[in-house]
């Protein structure tokens, strides 16, 4: 994976993927190396975010590397209208591998075709967030000792989540069954669907997510996005469907853990926090070791 | 030669675009960069086809044109005919077909799209022919055939 940017979760093959995996649990255990030592990361971000570039910070500086970079774009030549290829260009001289996060879908692909070295996309608009799925299969794996054979249900706005579609089509790699749970007007795309059906996995949609508590092995709970609505009513229609309370989880499968990208608002009840099911803030925190296995991988390193 | 097709003169050489959808005239000429070529060209639209009912028909003179060039015309004008003219003769005649790929000359549906906000050029995989559904390179959404714009 030397050299090797990261936009789309498909630019790395199932091996590869499976190997930042195997690379992350190393991590787990011996989070801090001075492996990155001399090396030197940009994290540009032109639009807000708390998890992807705190952890992507935090994995270089507990690899003992060092980061540049700008968590808002107020400060930058940006706001003098300079253009993305020359801010790439430019940051290209100053660092060894460069992280983004930008609101125009696409700008990830563009940026690594003009850059000098490798990007790793943490998120492009709507369409790609790879290093969200990589640490969502990590979960997933971390908590059910495999990736294959599974019962995942996705619970939300499987519509518009990206998060969603990106694992989705990542876990169609492992023979999965799908559960989705959605209003009928989020259900998933059918464009997303259709690498379902290409693998000919199994899949069921629902709208009452009690249907899915007794089958499911990993619930993915999703946030319903207020900004993706034109019509407020339609909003507030849709908002309070799927609110996961702690009565709800009496009689589930022993192994079953609840997943969250986060930010939540309320669709997952404060009281489940200390269950033995939640697993969203390990979830968040082993972004970092995924994003140390990617860092390191990316860099060709030997760890 | 019938009647109709003399209604744009005859070229001595080079390629006659015929069965171009009348109203896509001007966006062959667009994609074909012929507003920037200095040969004669001929072309007439909204001339009687048997076949369509209405036709463009384009003559470039002293022009061969590559596949890979002409291609491109065939997401306006899936159903034309070249024509290969040489010393007044039909030499040859071919078909168009989408190609695999569509660089620069589509815009992307998405106003999202980083194409659409800075100076880049777009690039398309085609994931189906027969629908005409293009997939951006860069954003990864699908412009289908009726939301189909030139650059």
């Amino acid at each position: 994976m030397k050299g090797k940017s990261l936009i789309s979760i498909n630019d790395y093959t199932k091996e590869e993927q499976l190997a930042i995996l195997e690379l992350a649990s190393h991590f787990e255990k011996h989070p801090i190396q001075k492996i990155l030592d001399g090396y030197v990361v940009a994290t540009l971000f032109f639009e807000p975010s708390t998890r992807t570039r705190l952890s992507f910070e935090s994995a270089v500086n507990r690899l003992g590397g060092k980061v540049i970079g700008f968590s808002d774009t107020s400060s930058t030549s940006v706001q003098k209208g300079e253009s993305l290829k020359d801010t790439i260009l430019t940051v290209s001289n100053y660092s060894d591998l460069i992280v983004m996060r930008n609101p125009v879908e696409g700008s990830a692909r563009y940026a690594s075709e003009v850059a000098t070295v490798p990007l790793i996309n943490a998120g492009d608009g709507s369409n790609q967030h790879p290093t969200q799925t990589l640490l969502d299969l990590y979960s997933i794996r971390q908590t059910q000792g495999k990736l294959d054979d599974l019962h995942v249900a996705f619970v939300g706005d499987l519509k518009y989540g990206r998060t969603v579609h990106s694992l989705v089509i990542a876990l169609c790699n492992y023979n999965t069954t799908f559960h989705l749970v959605s209003p009928v007007e989020l259900k998933l795309p059918s464009s997303v669907k259709i690498h379902i059906k290409e693998k000919n996995l199994k899949y069921y949609q629902y709208t009452d997510m009690n249907d899915v508590f007794n089958s499911a092995d990993i619930l993915y709970m999703t946030r319903i996005q207020r900004e993706r609505f034109s019509d407020p009513l339609e909003y507030e229609r849709v908002k309070d469907l799927y609110i996961l309370e702690k009565r709800m989880i009496n009689d589930v499968k022993e192994n079953l853990k609840i997943l969250h990208p986060l930010p939540r608002v309320n669709e997952i009840s404060e009281d489940i926090d200390d269950t033995p099911q939640a697993y969203y803030f390990q979830q968040a925190l082993n972004g970092v070791y995924v994003r140390q296995a990617l860092i390191t991988s990316i860099l060709g390193l030997k760890v | 030669m019938t009647v109709k097709e003399l209604k744009v003169t005859a070229i001595e050489n080079g390629t006659v675009i015929d069965h171009i959808p009348s109203k896509n005239v001007f966006q062959v000429i667009r994609i074909l960069n012929l507003e920037n070529f200095d040969n004669q060209i001929l072309f007439g639209t909204n001339l009687e086809s048997k076949k369509y009912g209405t036709k463009g028909i384009i003559k470039v003179k002293n022009k061969f044109f590559e596949s890979k060039e002409i291609n491109k015309i065939a997401l306006v004008a899936p159903k034309a005919t070249l024509i290969i003219i040489k010393d007044f003769k039909v030499v040859e005649k071919k078909t168009v077909e989408i190609p695999d790929h569509i660089d620069e000359i589509v815009k992307c549906f998405n106003p999202n799209c980083i194409t659409n906000v800075e100076k880049v050029k777009t690039k398309f995989d085609v994931v189906s022919k027969e629908e005409v559904i293009l997939r951006c390179h860069y954003c990864e959404k699908n412009t289908v055939k009726n939301n189909i714009t030139f650059r």
